[in-house]
């Protein structure tokens, strides 16, 4: 120590190397917002506000991003609708109510779930899923409600729908293992409380613990949004890829884009210095915006409950 | 029925909807790896493994390029990302418990869950647009940067594990706070630090959109870090869209391969680590 004190510069070299290291997700962060707003500047320039509602994508006519903002809304909602019930039950089941044989099992199975690319989720998406769907939930809809505007579209299984389902699967990995640590973290007090007067394991459930740990759990669902709205290969794949008036979300069954997906479509492609390239950006833009605000969001969520919990008595 | 029943049998009602739940999501798990091992394993052999692609169109050609372009790409990324996430992970865990290292903690935890297709966005405005060319280049520092706050976090995780007694003890030796840290503390999480960097490897090597915009994807083996590249899962992109079998098969096939690649590192890290691995998540 007292060497240190006599020459304490390797170790102030270290603390401050490392900390410029450290700093490098502040200068990613920063460099991705002025190199997105640079790049769209020509599009926000040229069309303004127009650019969030107009629904032209066409160099002719101008270039608007409402149907893909739309498709990214729609498709995520479909996700959080079906994705977070299920992933809820799978986290009450494996905090609360499994034996513990059949808890590792089954977490271990969830972990490998998130651990498989999205472009197999896609593969699979577009010649399993999108029969699946096709045949046993957009005939058979169709065939009885066909009438009603948002169940028409003539897509075999390439729309929305499919684009929401594929997604739902892909965030019950994050959402269930998010909101059972939540749950887990759940002082044991709180339990016994309940236990102590003679509560069954459901109440105990029902009284104690999601009471205890319902803003941990939204964090979770708003994790499970964030990743909804960025994941781009397999929705790519199932979403269709319409363009322009056509691609807004009016139907379930019909083909459409999201956000990302139409930067997969189209942005490797465009022409360096054009107006459609401005436009691409700037929906890489929104597309940041929205991604960064919810994380944001559900970080918070998340840490104040996970912070908060373990410093608690027990 | 009593009202004691009534209860007993909501209890009994909540256990199986769990179960029923957590059997919903493996079906689509199951699903996969049986399609992908049905539907795969009959485009494996040796020559497929190895040679480039054939004439679009016509069957034959293999995915050679596309194997060597993966771990090329996660070999130029771990170059580049393991020594930052590392030394990140370090000022967390021995410097950071102060304003700027929780505002550091926080925005890495926002960019590790931010969408790789923005980070590819940039990359493609930053990188290929200026030089007016696709490049393996491109692809791993895209790659990097979407391994960075992983490998920070996992690092951050296992050096938290270490008890503040062994960093006592090697600091009343006299060694120095940095020696302390890289040959000590670093050393004794040396397996937590190890199944971080692997986890975050087997997450990079699947990563489809970023490249798209990055590498590209080409027929040929690679030919200089400036140039377009193929990758494993720009591949099966490419082969899924197109309408003839062969390629639906040879999709298949690389796909099968790509999963190979990923769950064999997963499952071998968990059962490696069985029972001693952090919750990735958790921050206490």
């Amino acid at each position: 120590m007292l060497e240190g004190l006599k020459h304490p510069s390797s170790d102030v070299f270290f603390k401050y190397g490392s900390l410029v290291f450290a700093a490098s997700v502040i200068g990613v962060i920063a460099l991705s917002m002025v190199v997105l707003v640079r790049g769209a500047f020509p599009a926000l320039t040229s069309f303004g506000f127009r650019f969030l509602t107009g629904v032209d994508w066409d160099a002719a006519v101008g270039f608007g991003a409402l149907p893909y903002i739309l498709g990214t809304l729609v498709t995520a909602s479909i996700a959080i609708i079906i994705g977070v019930p299920i992933s809820l039950g799978i986290a009450i089941f494996l905090a609360e109510m499994a034996p513990d044989a059949i808890k590792v099992a089954v977490s271990n199975i969830i972990e490998l779930l998130a651990a498989v690319p999205s472009i197999i989720y896609g593969l699979w998406g577009l010649y399993v899923l999108r029969v699946w769907v096709a045949n046993y939930v957009q005939s058979p809809l169709q065939n009885s409600f066909g009438f009603l505007p948002i169940f028409s579209g003539t897509s075999y299984g390439l729309n929305f729908l499919t684009a929401g389902l594929i997604l739902a699967i892909m965030i019950i990995p994050t959402v269930a293992s998010i909101s059972r640590e939540v749950m887990v973290s759940v002082p044991i007090s709180q339990r016994e409380a309940a236990y102590s007067v003679g509560a069954t394991r459901w109440e105990v459930v029902r009284m104690s613990v999601l009471s205890y740990s319902r803003s941990g759990i939204f964090g979770a669902a708003v994790l499970g949004l964030g990743r909804a709205v960025g994941e781009t290969m397999a929705v790519t794949m199932v979403i269709g890829g319409a363009t322009g008036a056509s691609a807004l979300p009016t139907s379930l069954f019909k083909p459409g884009q999201t956000m990302a997906t139409i930067l997969v479509n189209q942005l490797s492609e465009a022409e360096s210095g054009s107006l459609q390239l401005a436009a691409l950006l700037g929906i890489g833009l929104v597309l940041f915006a929205i991604a960064f605000s919810i994380n944001i969001v559900a970080q918070l969520l998340v840490w104040r409950v996970l912070k908060v919990q373990a410093g608690a008595v027990e | 029925m009593s009202n004691y029943s009534m209860r007993r049998f909501k209890n009994k009602l909540a256990l199986w909807i769990g179960a029923l739940c957590a059997a919903l999501a493996m079906i689509p798990l199951v699903s996969i790896l049986y399609d992908v091992v049905k539907n795969g394993a009959s485009s494996l052999n040796v020559d497929f493994l190895t040679s480039a692609p054939g004439v679009i169109g016509q069957a034959g050609g293999g995915i050679g390029p596309a194997i060597q372009g993966t771990l090329l790409l996660v070999g130029l990324t771990i170059i580049m990302g393991v020594p930052l996430g590392v030394l990140s992970g370090i000022y967390l865990t021995e410097f950071g418990d102060n304003p700027v290292g929780r505002v550091i903690r926080f925005l890495n935890d926002v960019l590790a869950e931010f969408p790789s297709v923005v980070i590819g966005v940039v990359i493609f405005t930053l990188i290929v647009l200026t030089f007016k060319s696709f490049s393996v280049i491109a692809g791993a520092l895209a790659l990097s940067i979407i391994m960075l706050p992983i490998i920070t976090r996992s690092t951050e995780e296992s050096l938290k594990l270490v008890p503040n007694s062994i960093r006592d003890a090697s600091m009343a030796l006299g060694i120095r706070r940095w020696r302390t840290t890289l040959s000590v503390v670093l050393t004794t999480a040396k397996s937590g630090v190890v199944t971080g960097i692997l986890l975050a490897i087997a997450r990079v090597a699947g990563e489809t959109a970023p490249l798209v915009f990055t590498i590209l994807g080409s027929q040929y083996f690679f030919s200089g870090l400036n140039s377009p590249m193929d990758a494993l899962p720009i591949r099966i992109y490419r082969l899924a869209l197109l309408p003839y079998p062969y390629a639906q098969a040879q999709g298949w096939g690389a796909a099968l391969v790509l999963i190979l690649m990923v769950l064999v590192v997963n499952i071998g890290v968990r059962l490696a680590t069985r029972g001693r691995l952090y919750t990735t998540r958790s921050r206490a």
